[in-house]
């Protein structure tokens, strides 16, 4: 009896012992699990972190990698619910100044010495910080920029200038277009959702000087400018755009344009390296960037941003190793490992200014000068001209935008797919825009 | 007597089956023969059938860049958790309803086939927040319990469709032999039940297996399962085609291999009693 006592009393001391020890352990090592998007720069960091564990032997990283829209749904129910899930978010530039606002995101306040946020492209930095507090750290960023061929605008006579009018797109388009060989002048997105046709309606739409609200947030629809930009969107694509234009989207129009068979391609500029990448694309050796585009007389070139952030949710038991992981891979060190890899032409685009000025960036990206244009001229502060109640850039930074873009972009897409025209659109535009927008209660004070 | 089948007929019948067949099978195919083509290949226009430049380089990088086996045992321990603790209260639920129905029973039967017509994004958050109030986020035991409940409406209907057709005079037999309600279920209407058991639990595993809206939001990176692997290599910024198809040929291949072996089964529970 008294061995048997001395046992269990042995065991349940060592039992202890082992779990205090395993507490220890736990306290030094942790596990950070990251939820970010599919895409070719994402990847590629998850192939590089070995660096980062050289350098925090402590911190082991789980990658949860999913598709942009089951990311956003996936993360926002998290971070909403305090969930808890993950400990680094990947999210868009949209919902950054959205959820600093509500308190869900941790402010970067830790990043080390070395991290130089002044390097910052401007109109970036701006965007990801509320109250001069940086909330998100960018890991690459994205304008909007016109992509088209060198050799068919060369044969078919019609120069397109660096800083082009829509005048000057409809006339190339026009020249371009030569149906019976399968190829069509112009290719824009057409599939609905407030971040597929909407994010290029809405920076046309900015480059024609129309306004989604005025400052009593009463939608805008049935003004005559918004009139001209639908109008002259459905007049491109269904004279010079491809067949079945409604159902593209980012993806459809890039293998469009890689086969050959768009003379011009008004998207993101993160685009610019797929279409001038010899592996994939036909007509890498032929390709021309020209700024997007603006009406006569409007001094706006579509005001379109997009990042890639990282971020921190509030309240993590994590948040220092978690900002550690920010800085490592938003850092201008990463851009070097990058290079260093895989070539200074896979660095990720769009967030430092020092990448801008490399030598070595310039001569391997041929699109980097166009791109730093693209994303200094846009303000995310002043996206529309005249006076406005709201910030954002192809995108009005409301948390209601994504259904109201979303619905507003499906009647813009059935008006592609010659199921109303386009005054029926607008109407159909305004009256869901001002309904949902009024039982937000937004203008009732 | 029965009505003679011509050899035109016959042919006929063949032929619509066969082009039907190739028909519902032809998106699998091509989607496990873009698996072995080039990014450029999968999207060339007009499209390549079966003469390109076969690759494996996109299983290669996929089993670089995700833990394979990990996705797979979470949907084996998954889809197989589920469904045994699904049959496990089914079976008796169905003998009740079946052999000893009161005047409720039909009522009851309909309501929790009602269950199955609630869009699942109605019950998202309500049922997110008791799961992180109780640990069960990103668990397997979390996602065994939900399944088990979505689909036990489903199983509790086949089973009390196949036990209706059992007949009762068989159960009331054993009964007077002196047989116990244990006994009755367990040596006689089991084995009786057999093919629509297996059926019964054939299709729940292939159900389980496909479930992509729980398993994408109750999971992140330690019980996601094959669902979650797929979805990782889709993206709307940037053509992953190739890849995106080596993924889900990964994913559906145990399923697919699975149910091949299995269709006699499957076959026959799905269509017992439906011709008499």
């Amino acid at each position: 009896m008294t061995i048997t006592r001395t046992l269990l009393g042995s065991a349940a001391s060592l039992g202890l012992a082992a779990g205090l020890a395993t507490t220890a352990v736990a306290q030094d090592n942790v596990t950070l699990t990251i939820a970010t998007v599919n895409n070719g720069d994402m990847i590629r960091m998850q192939g590089l972190t070995d660096d980062f564990k050289e350098q925090y032997p402590n911190i082991d990283l789980e990658w949860v990698t999913l598709e942009e829209n089951v990311l956003r749904q996936r993360v926002t129910q998290d971070i909403a619910t305090s969930g808890g899930q993950f400990d680094v978010m990947t999210i868009g530039v949209y919902e950054v100044p959205i959820w600093a606002e509500q308190g869900w995101l941790t402010p970067l306040e830790d990043l080390p010495e070395n991290y130089d946020t002044d390097d910052l492209l401007p109109s970036i930095r701006e965007a990801l910080s509320v109250d001069d507090q940086l909330f998100a750290a960018p890991f690459y960023g994205e304008s909007a920029m016109v992509m088209y061929r060198t050799d068919l605008a060369e044969e078919a006579g019609v120069t397109i200038p660096d800083q082009p009018t829509w005048t000057d797109i409809k006339a190339a388009a026009e020249a371009m277009t030569d149906q019976d060989a399968g190829i069509y002048g112009i290719c824009l997105r057409g599939k609905p959702g407030w971040g597929e046709n909407m994010a290029l309606i809405g920076a046309m739409a900015n480059s024609y000087g129309a306004r989604w609200f005025d400052m009593d947030w009463q939608a805008q629809f049935e003004s005559e400018t918004w009139n001209e930009v639908l109008t002259d969107y459905l007049d491109l694509m269904t004279n010079y755009g491809p067949p079945g234009a409604a159902a593209n989207g980012f993806n459809e129009n890039l293998s469009l344009f890689q086969q050959g068979k768009c003379g011009m391609w008004i998207d993101a500029t993160v685009a610019a390296s797929f279409v001038t990448d010899p592996d994939d694309s036909t007509v890498a050796d032929s390709v021309g960037f020209a700024q997007f585009p603006n009406k006569e007389g409007v001094d706006n070139h579509g005001n379109w941003l997009w990042i890639w952030t990282l971020a921190v949710p509030a309240g993590s038991q994590k948040a220092e190793a978690a900002q550690q992981f920010v800085a490592w891979a938003t850092s201008q060190d990463y851009t070097q490992l990058v290079a260093e890899n895989e070539g200074w032409r896979a660095a990720p685009p769009g967030t430092r200014t020092s990448l801008y000025e490399n030598e070595q960036y310039q001569e391997a990206a041929p699109f980097a000068e166009m791109t730093l244009n693209s994303i200094n001229a846009v303000d995310t502060s002043a996206p529309a001209e005249g006076e406005i109640p709201y910030t954002g850039a192809q995108y009005v930074a409301i948390p209601e935008f994504q259904g109201i873009g979303t619905a507003v972009g499906q009647t813009f897409s059935a008006a592609l797919a010659g199921q109303m025209d386009a005054e029926q659109a607008l109407q159909s535009a305004q009256q869901l825009t001002q309904r949902e927008i009024d039982r937000a209660g937004y203008g009732s004070d | 007597m029965a009505r003679a089948v011509t050899n035109k007929t016959k042919a006929i019948n063949t032929a619509i089956a066969w082009t039907v067949g190739i028909l519902i099978f032809f998106p699998i195919l091509w989607t496990i023969l873009t698996s072995f083509k080039s990014e450029a290949t999968a999207i060339a226009d007009p499209p390549v059938f079966l003469f390109f430049d076969w690759t494996l380089d996109n299983y290669t990088t996929v089993q670089e860049r995700s833990n394979y086996f990990r996705h797979f045992m979470n949907s084996v321990v998954i889809s197989i958790g589920s469904t045994v603790i699904g049959l496990a209260i089914a079976i008796p639920a169905a003998w009740a309803m079946a052999f000893v129905p009161g005047k409720q029973t039909k009522n009851v039967l309909m309501w929790m086939l009602s269950t199955k017509m609630l869009p699942p994004v109605g019950v998202l958050v309500p049922l997110y927040l008791l799961f992180r109030d109780w640990g069960l986020l990103d668990t397997r035991i979390g996602l065994v319990i939900v399944l088990t409940l979505i689909n036990l409406p489903i199983i509790i209907w086949m089973l009390y469709t196949y036990f209706r057709e059992i007949p009762n005079d068989i159960l009331e037999a054993a009964r007077m032999d002196g047989a116990t309600l244990r006994s009755e279920v367990i040596y006689v209407l089991l084995p009786m039940a057999v093919p629509g058991i297996a059926s019964t639990l054939l299709l729940n595993i292939i159900l389980a297996w496909n479930e992509a809206f729980w398993t994408l939001n109750l999971t992140a990176a330690n019980s996601a399962p094959l669902t979650a692997f797929i979805a990782s290599y889709s993206s709307p910024e940037g053509l992953f085609y190739a890849k995106l198809s080596a993924a889900s040929t990964m994913a559906i291949a145990p399923i697919l291999i699975m149910g091949w072996f299995s269709q006699k089964q499957l076959v026959r529970g799905l269509t017992f009693g439906a011709v008499k």
